[in-house]
């Protein structure tokens, strides 16, 4: 039994950690919350590039590091836990793992060097409005060559330099990929819960696009995309909730209430141990999903549903008790558990939120049952 | 990453298979078990020799030293045996306490001429230990146990009552924490003795449970005399030789308690839903299957990382406290909901009527126990508060004060 990160991969998440706990301080996280102007942290971005992180998990063929994605599971826990205001979730997790698995040679040519270098950011542009999106409820078309529509919320879609697109084709849907720099798009910045990570409006007015994969795939291939990217954005979460359950015991234990510390108290000491129960079981599925990913096993749509609403219940819980144990002061803007509150709900309604991915870990276990 | 064994690992699992084979049958359904088909009397006989054979093949005492007629082996592969032991209708509960904590105990404390008496005959099947440690007023706080114990010559004379007592009506030794000295404070007056659970003045009295069932026992001590020399480790030390007993809790390997999410989805798909298809068709019962389905397998790949973290050498710590509080409250959470499924149905044991034969029922019942046995829900959350995330203990009123007097209410 060897269920566990190497050490090496370990000794990159501690690297990581210290990294991140220099670069993508609390300040640099409260400069893009206080100024509706900026996306993201330039500098930051810049020097996750510098770290070769972006290309970790990209082949060196095509200017990555050429590590695996376990590497990308224990990168992503400590940007979850530094709440990084980068688009780094969109580029790497979304973006990247779209073209490593379905793009063309010319095309992971063309997108996956400059992405390495930090010269590409990218999004992912699939809703239209509240719901799963389908064939069904989409507005925006491909039309071979080009897309028209709108799409709402995009995240990152403000500093995004392409695009992965959802869209009707033909028969069905197709995901394109529309460099965001060229003519025809139009994006506009919106409000969002997290002000840590930017959100836009894009419309599309016949913006050339090349599709990716097959067409009339766009569905599946989305989800594909989703299954990966569920496991990466549970390392976010666990590494979240491991701040917030962090940040409330350290509270209760120097806050005093009633002439002894919170922490004495079994109201509070229970509610510490149910977010390190939760905090349990999510990790324990996300290194499942983690060895699925990286195993590329059968096992993968199972393992990462199942990793993907354990961390979302457990981000969920840690931050709302985060807030509750540290009463009055946790309310305030001045106290950092709110980035956390925010950071929490981003991450689980983005990408299907958690009640979809239960019916759709359902069906997948009926699946493998009926297999 | 992987979930293979070491070499050395695989060779120990393919041992104990082979011996398991040759020993055990397969884990049949719950009526055809073992335990249902024979007589108390014809199964305890079974358990005995099927101790005898573990230890004649090397897989008794596992984890402890060769001196003391153990197999020397890291606890991983306890896990391992453990693991593969569960597979099969094995015999083997009437021994879990004895040698999972109260032996140890002997062995940690005892002299060598004890230990030579006492170690073989239970690791081989012959002696069966129980623990005697909780009491009607000591639960979750045990060391406020009222039992005492007092000196007369080279003996002690014990009075008082214990409780919860599994397989005292069966075990031929125990090991039991009593008082004696009242004058000390609460954790400081405490002793602990190994003692023949048939010395005279000692009476066992099975516990009718809540659930109709007798698993459990009051022991009651009426001037029951122990030599000086069975008592492990010195006068006043008992509690510290408590916590010794209670370190060497295994790790819970087995499965599940009970019905768990495979058994409610698979019988959902015979239920009748809301809207004229099945229960396991219904929106808000496949919400709570992903529900359980997360909870069950974050808990055995859980398990899966102590696994790892034990092949590795390392020791089990307090973060198995997460296991029952998960496993209890998903058994618990997991009945209520099939019972409610059933709607009026839900009522019926009669194993006539009831859907499933009434497993989920009984288990409902069960569950209930299982929050609270071998440390309440609310105690393992104290456990993981102050021995993981390190919070401060509660405040105590009992520290400095005789334990004559402290307030004790019911």
């Amino acid at each position: 039994m060897n269920f566990d990160f190497s050490d090496d991969q370990k000794y990159l998440k501690e690297q990581a950690r210290k990294f991140l706990s220099e670069q993508s301080s609390m300040a640099v996280v409260r400069a893009v919350l206080n100024d509706e102007q900026k996306s993201h942290d330039a500098g930051l971005w810049k020097a996750i590039a510098e770290m070769g992180w972006l290309g970790a998990a990209i082949p060196e063929e095509f200017g990555g590091l050429g590590l695996g994605e376990l590497e990308l599971c224990v990168l992503a826990e400590e940007m979850g836990r530094s709440l990084a205001p980068v688009p780094w979730a969109s580029t790497v997790y979304f973006f990247a793992e779209a073209i490593k698995i379905a793009g063309t040679d010319a095309q992971k040519s063309a997108i996956l060097p400059k992405l390495a270098e930090g010269g590409v950011i990218g999004c992912v542009a699939a809703s239209e409005g509240p719901g799963e999106p389908r064939a069904a409820n989409l507005k925006t078309i491909f039309d071979g060559t080009s897309v028209t529509g709108m799409k709402v919320p995009v995240t990152d879609g403000d500093c995004a330099t392409h695009a992965l697109v959802l869209a009707k084709h033909q028969d069905g849907t197709s995901l394109v990929i529309v460099d965001l720099t060229g003519a025809g798009v139009e994006s506009k910045a919106i409000k969002t819960f997290d002000p840590t990570r930017s959100h836009a409006t894009l419309t599309f007015t016949k913006a050339p696009a090349q599709l990716l994969g097959e067409a009339g795939d766009g569905e599946a291939l989305l989800q594909r995309i989703y299954d990966r990217a569920a496991v990466l954005l549970s390392f976010e979460q666990i590494g979240g909730s491991q701040a917030c359950l962090d940040m409330a015991t350290d509270y209760a234990k120097g806050r005093y209430a009633f002439s002894r510390q919170i922490g004495s108290f079994q109201a509070i000491k229970h509610k510490l141990a149910d977010m390190y129960v939760a905090l349990e079981i999510a990790r324990s599925n996300a290194f499942y999903g983690a060895w699925a990913l990286s195993s590329d096993a059968p096992e993968l749509p199972l393992a990462a549903a199942a990793a993907r609403i354990a961390a979302c219940d457990a981000y969920y819980l840690a931050s709302k008790e985060n807030i509750q144990t540290h009463g009055g002061m946790g309310f305030t803007w001045e106290v950092d558990c709110h980035l956390y509150y925010r950071r929490s709900k981003l991450l689980a309604v983005q990408a299907g939120a958690p009640s979809l991915w239960k019916e759709k870990l359902v069906r997948r276990l009926e699946m493998r049952n009926a297999a | 990453m992987d979930f293979n064994d070491t070499p050395e690992e695989a060779a120990f699992r393919q041992r104990a298979q082979t011996f398991l084979a040759a020993h055990v049958q397969p884990r049949a359904g719950q009526t055809e078990s073992l335990q249902k088909r024979l007589s108390d009397k014809e199964y305890m006989l079974a358990a005995k020799a099927y101790q005898k054979a573990k230890a004649e093949n090397g897989f008794a005492g596992i984890t402890w030293p060769k001196e003391q007629g153990g197999q020397g082996l890291a606890p991983i592969f306890s896990v391992i045996f453990g693991q593969e032991e569960g597979k099969f209708d094995a015999p083997a509960g009437p021994f879990t306490i004895g040698l999972g904590m109260c032996v140890p105990t002997v062995i940690a404390f005892a002299t060598d001429a004890q230990k030579e008496r006492h170690v073989g005959p239970a690791l081989r099947g012959e002696e069966i230990w129980c623990q005697l440690f909780s009491e009607p007023s000591a639960g979750s706080d045990v060391a406020g146990l009222k039992t005492k114990a007092v000196r007369d010559g080279d003996d002690w004379v014990i009075n008082g009552q214990k409780v919860w007592t599994s397989g005292a009506h069966y075990s031929d030794w125990g090991i039991v924490l009593v008082r004696t000295n009242a004058d000390k404070a609460k954790h400081k007056g405490l002793s602990m003795f190994f003692i023949d659970m048939k010395s005279p003045g000692i009476e066992v009295r099975p516990i009718h449970q809540m659930s109709g069932g007798s698993n459990f026992n009051e022991v009651y001590f009426t001037d029951v005399r122990v030599s000086n020399s069975q008592m492990l480790g010195g006068e006043g030390n008992g509690w510290s030789v408590a916590l010794v007993t209670l370190m060497n809790e295994r790790l819970a390997v087995g499965g599940s308690p009970g019905p768990d999410y495979k058994e409610i989805f698979e019988w959902a798909k015979t239920m009748p839903g809301q809207d004229g298809g099945t229960l396991a068709e219904d929106q808000t019962f496949r919400q709570k299957v992903a529900d359980w389905f997360v909870r069950a397998e974050g808990y055995k790949l859980a398990k899966f990382r102590t696994m790892t973290a034990l092949s590795k050498g390392q020791t089990p710590g307090p973060e198995s406290s997460i296991g029952k509080i998960i496993t209890a409250n998903q058994l618990q959470d997991i009945t209520h909901n099939a019972m409610e499924a059933m709607d009026h149905f839900g009522i019926i044991t009669d194993t006539a009527y009831a859907p499933s034969e009434g497993v989920f029922q009984q288990s409902h019942m069960w569950a209930a126990g299982l929050r609270i046995a071998g440390g309440t829900d609310e105690i393992l959350k104290n456990i993981i508060a102050e021995r993981i995330l390190g919070l401060p203990g509660d405040v105590r009123v009992d520290k400095d004060v005789a334990f004559k007097d402290l307030p004790s209410g019911r």
